[in-house]
């Protein structure tokens, strides 16, 4: 299991390799569409690279809850519970 | 700067040159390895090479990767057709003096022999060792053929039309034949026209091999390219790309651009004869010819350069040499001939438009490039082809070359280019 900070650095990295913002501006309260200007493709390219590097499944119902970097990081952590 | 005239008219010229082919990564590159005769032919050493057992072990790869040039998101969103495209379109549109244009003014046309078939292969092998979920949702524009002109459309704000001819391996030229049509009607005052492809990858591979397309001189890539050579057996896979900025003259002048040679005029016709073999008595191919001449008002004795589209393969080389013969009667023994895929490979939807920069490049430095790999020519083969070194173009004033590229299906394209 990784630790919430560990799923944000990973996260982190998912988001530069997506969008190419560096990495540190993936921050909990960062919002995937306000703050960091995500669209719902890179969104979707995102998660599903997520689910991959965490073992997890996040249903597409779900995705549209997490709002936040934070939401995503604990809806992970979570998951891998 | 808005201009609105329209009419057919209209004069098309080019002010802005890229490329990335796999003896160069750019125009300048390219060019000067065509002008040393440098084949861009090597042994694949990807992992992919030996999980096949392919009967064709080597290709004409880009001399520049892709990805030693774009950052790494780009790479990551853009099928390496995609990649290449854009690569030569910045250098294009450099080239051109970055513009300041009406977005309304200017349109795309690249065109693709294949499309993104590292895209739709890879996601297929996703899909059945992963599953659907794993399937990135980028995937649909990355394989679709109209994605190197919809990326290029993006960066540059090409608002006028984004389009992709798709004609095998005459698609190149033919995009450079639609870009002039929409200059001269019109619709566009500047056109980012050109050719991409990257398709270099196991079932193009086994598929050309299966057709007996491919050159099989495993042991020997850089000579496998021969183009009107007794012993050619078939064409060299390559991959890159060939862009053009294409500007109506009236606009170039206005702003005070370079211009590095004049589009005359685009020929196209159908063979309709077969799927794959070229119609044997070069029927179709001079019907391209000789309307191109019909419309730039030329007569054959006014070439002096033919940019071939010689691919390398026993029955389309001498189909080309009597369409020439054909068209153009004795005045094609007065005109220098060069087979630059004998360096190149065949870069199948680039190939017209790279060899179109080559053409103009030659009518520039009044220099045919050499066709290697010309050993003992074929009996068979009457045009006088530039062989082993570059070769003086002959005349004073502009010179006139023509450039041909032909495609699986029967396409036909002839573009003539005049020196600025």
């Amino acid at each position: 299991m990784a630790s919430e900070q560990e799923i944000l650095s990973g996260l982190a990295e998912i988001v530069n390799e997506e969008t190419g913002l560096p990495t540190d501006s993936v921050q909990a309260d960062k919002s995937f569409t306000d703050d960091l200007d995500i669209d719902s493709l890179s969104m979707m390219t995102i998660v599903v690279n997520a689910e991959e590097k965490f073992g997890v499944r996040i249903p597409d119902e779900d995705v549209k809850n997490l709002r936040t970097v934070g939401d995503a990081v604990a809806y992970i952590s979570q998951a891998q519970g | 700067m808005t201009m609105t005239t329209t009419g057919t008219s209209r004069r098309v010229v080019v002010t802005g040159m890229g490329a990335t082919t796999p003896i160069g990564g750019d125009v300048r590159s390219s060019w000067e390895a065509a002008l040393a005769g440098r084949s861009g032919a090597r042994p694949i050493t990807d992992d992919w090479i030996h999980e096949h057992e392919l009967p064709v072990t080597f290709a004409a790869q880009a001399a520049v990767r892709a990805d030693a040039v774009l950052e790494r998101r780009e790479v990551k969103r853009l099928d390496p057709s995609q990649q290449f495209a854009v690569i030569a379109a910045r250098e294009a549109w450099a080239d051109a003096g970055t513009p300041e244009v009406d977005p309304l003014r200017l349109a795309s046309v690249v065109a693709t022999g294949i499309g993104g078939i590292w895209t739709l292969m890879t996601a297929y092998d996703t899909l059945r060792e992963k599953g659907a979920r794993r399937v990135l949702p980028l995937t649909v524009p990355m394989l679709m053929a109209n994605g190197p002109t919809a990326s290029i459309s993006l960066e540059f704000g090409a608002r006028a039309g984004a389009h992709t001819p798709v004609s095998a391996c005459a698609s190149g030229a033919e995009a450079l034949a639609y870009g002039f049509d929409l200059i001269r009607s019109g619709r566009a005052d500047m056109v980012i026209a050109g050719g991409t492809e990257a398709a270099i990858h196991p079932l193009p591979i086994a598929s050309f091999a299966s057709m007996h397309a491919l050159s099989r001189r495993n042991e020997d890539p850089a000579r496998a390219s021969r183009p009107f050579d007794t012993a050619r057996d078939g064409f060299v896979l390559g991959e890159g790309a060939g862009i053009v900025v294409l500007e109506a003259e009236e606009h170039a002048r206005a702003r005070g651009a370079r211009v590095h040679a004049e589009l005359l005029a685009a020929g196209l016709s159908a063979d309709a004869h077969h799927v794959a073999a070229p119609e044997p008595e070069g029927a179709g191919v001079a019907r391209a010819i000789g309307d191109a001449l019909r419309q730039a008002g030329l007569q054959p004795s006014d070439l002096t350069h033919v940019n071939a589209h010689a691919t390398s393969t026993p029955v389309g080389d001498v189909a080309e040499d009597k369409g020439l013969r054909l068209a153009l009667g004795d005045a094609v023994d007065g005109i220098a001939v060069s087979a630059t895929k004998s360096m190149t490979g065949h870069l199948l939807g680039a190939a017209g438009a790279v060899e179109s920069i080559f053409t103009m490049l030659a009518l520039r430095d009044r220099m045919a490039p050499p066709t290697i790999n010309v050993d003992d020519i074929d009996p068979e083969v009457s045009l006088d082809v530039v062989r082993k070194d570059p070769r003086p173009l002959p005349g004073q004033g502009r010179l006139i070359g023509l450039n041909n590229a032909f495609g699986f299906g029967g396409h036909n394209v002839s573009v003539v280019f005049a020196s600025a």
